[in-house]
């Protein structure tokens, strides 16, 4: 009764329900996106009342945010913090700097497309992204968690070896290396 | 066995009122501070969906076996002092006042102040062996902040010890209804020194300087998530419920039904929480020197008035 097909269904969609009212958001504020944070989660915007709330450690967050440009040095540290989430963790990926680079499209030290590296669930356009548009793509978040297509966990797990490469390709000398850490 | 299976129906019935009521207050009081900061809030119900959510987490990583102890330690203590602690006031006429007495016994006080600070002990071991930094700070601060306000705590029930010659809950709720007079007013510097302590014994602002948000990054439950934190979240919320209940059995007369227990404990809730959303935080050796300074001379005075009338 409690393992067949449609109980589990049942289950599934109230603990998608469940997620997706409450999200614990790890703002990681590599760029000038940091900047448009305080104004969503503060009185003017008041992002918790849609449920999204600050978490404080990656152990406790449920979506991290990348809120702007990443260079390799911080590649490296995010793919860290990610590993380091307990699924299912989703990541949105702020202003154009995450999509092609933006205005460091042709730096030498920045990556351009973050999608190569971590399983990103939503994009959120612009440079930067005013507190609406950041509401918009948490909706949007939060649509497709309920729908249960937020599954950039299972993703990252099944291409495991693709996204490996391609961390290895921009920071060869630390993946060979890795620090001992479980996740 | 039927006296063993209605003790154990209380005390389910017990823990649930308990959950219930400690989460929704956890609820209210973010509603509240959202209110204060200008801003909607989120439902008072958000507590129960984050806790689900946390339940419903499909990946938790352990560093060890006293990982696992610190929960369970928070566990035991908030579950064992509410089993403890009277919730009703017996012998009232109504049908269900003999519940909720659970496993009361005389000398529960002195049991109560020892297990009050087991918790906290269990969390050290949890959080040393996670091997995070920050959790480490956060204890060490939690356990010197529990040294400050202990003492005024301490010399509050002393006082009422001294006073009235027992130590046992269910005693001093018996004698506030046979004299009329609830402690608060009888003794009342005792009362002023344990409302002091309740402040650091809460962890509101300016006494969060165990979690300390954008500081410690939540200290001693940093490496924590997932089904982890649902236990630590839920006993946190049942040991609140168990704290206020033991103050209002204290020093407000205990409360004859359910509905009068919930007021008077929101209105006790109201102290830490209003002070806590106006104020900012207090250093380590700030928040020892306050708890050390007025709260204690009040305690004494406590003492001193217990002793001399």
């Amino acid at each position: 009764m409690y393992n067949d097909k449609n109980s589990k269904k049942i289950v599934e969609t109230i603990q998608n329900w469940a997620r997706s009212h409450s999200v614990w958001v790890l703002a990681y504020g590599t760029g000038c996106g940091a900047i448009e944070i305080a104004p969503t989660m503060t009185s003017r915007y008041d992002a918790e009342r849609l449920g999204f709330r600050g978490a404080a450690t990656p152990r406790q967050a449920d979506v991290m945010l990348i809120t702007g440009y990443l260079t390799v040095k911080t590649v490296k540290r995010v793919v860290r913090v990610y590993e380091q989430m307990q699924s299912p963790k989703y990541v949105v990926g702020f202003g154009s700097c995450t999509i092609n680079g933006g205005m460091y499209y042709d730096s030498y030290n920045t990556i351009n497309l973050l999608d190569k590296y971590l399983p990103v669930d939503v994009y959120i356009n612009g440079c930067m992204p005013r507190p609406e548009a950041v509401i918009a793509g948490l909706a949007k978040l939060q649509q497709i968690i309920r729908e249960g297509k937020a599954n950039g966990a299972e993703k990252y797990l099944e291409n495991l070896d693709w996204y490996k490469a391609n961390q290895r390709k921009i920071a060869p000398k630390w993946i060979a290396k890795a620090p001992d850490y479980n996740w | 066995m039927e006296y063993i299976l209605i003790k154990t129906l209380e005390a389910i019935a017990t823990f649930i009122l308990a959950f219930i009521v400690g989460m929704t207050y956890g609820g209210v009081v973010r509603k509240i501070t959202g209110r204060v900061h200008n801003r909607l809030g989120p439902p008072w119900y958000q507590n129960f969906i984050d806790a689900f959510k946390l339940f419903s987490k499909t990946r938790g990583i352990h560093h060890g076996a006293m990982h696992f102890l610190g929960a369970a330690f928070l566990m035991v203590t908030s579950v064992v002092s509410l089993m403890i602690i009277p919730v009703l006031a017996p012998g009232g006429h109504a049908w269900y006042n003999s519940w909720f007495t659970n496993m009361n016994f005389n000398g529960d006080l002195i049991f109560l102040l020892y297990i009050m600070t087991f918790g906290p002990l269990g969390m050290a071991m949890g959080a040393g062996q996670t091997g995070n930094p920050n959790s480490s700070i956060g204890v060490t601060r939690g356990l010197s902040q529990m040294v400050g306000f202990e003492i005024p705590w301490v010399m509050a029930l002393v006082a009422l010890m001294i006073s009235y010659k027992t130590t046992s809950v269910i005693d001093f709720m018996n004698i506030q209804r046979e004299t009329g007079t609830w402690l608060m007013f009888a003794n009342p510097f005792a009362f002023i020194a344990a409302v002091l302590a309740m402040l650091g014994m809460f962890r509101y602002s300016p006494f969060d300087i165990v979690g300390a948000p954008t500081e410690l990054a939540s200290g001693p439950v940093s490496e924590n998530g997932g089904k982890f934190l649902f236990t630590m979240m839920s006993s946190g919320s049942v040991f609140t419920f168990a704290k206020l209940v033991l103050y209002v059995d204290l020093f407000m007369g205990g409360a004859n039904n359910l509905v009068m227990l919930v007021v008077k404990t929101f209105l006790l809730y109201m102290i830490p929480v209003l002070y806590g959303i106006v104020s900012p935080r207090y250093r380590t050796e700030q928040a020892v020197r306050w708890f050390w300074g007025w709260p204690t001379f009040i305690g004494l005075l406590a003492i001193l008035y217990a002793v001399m009338f």
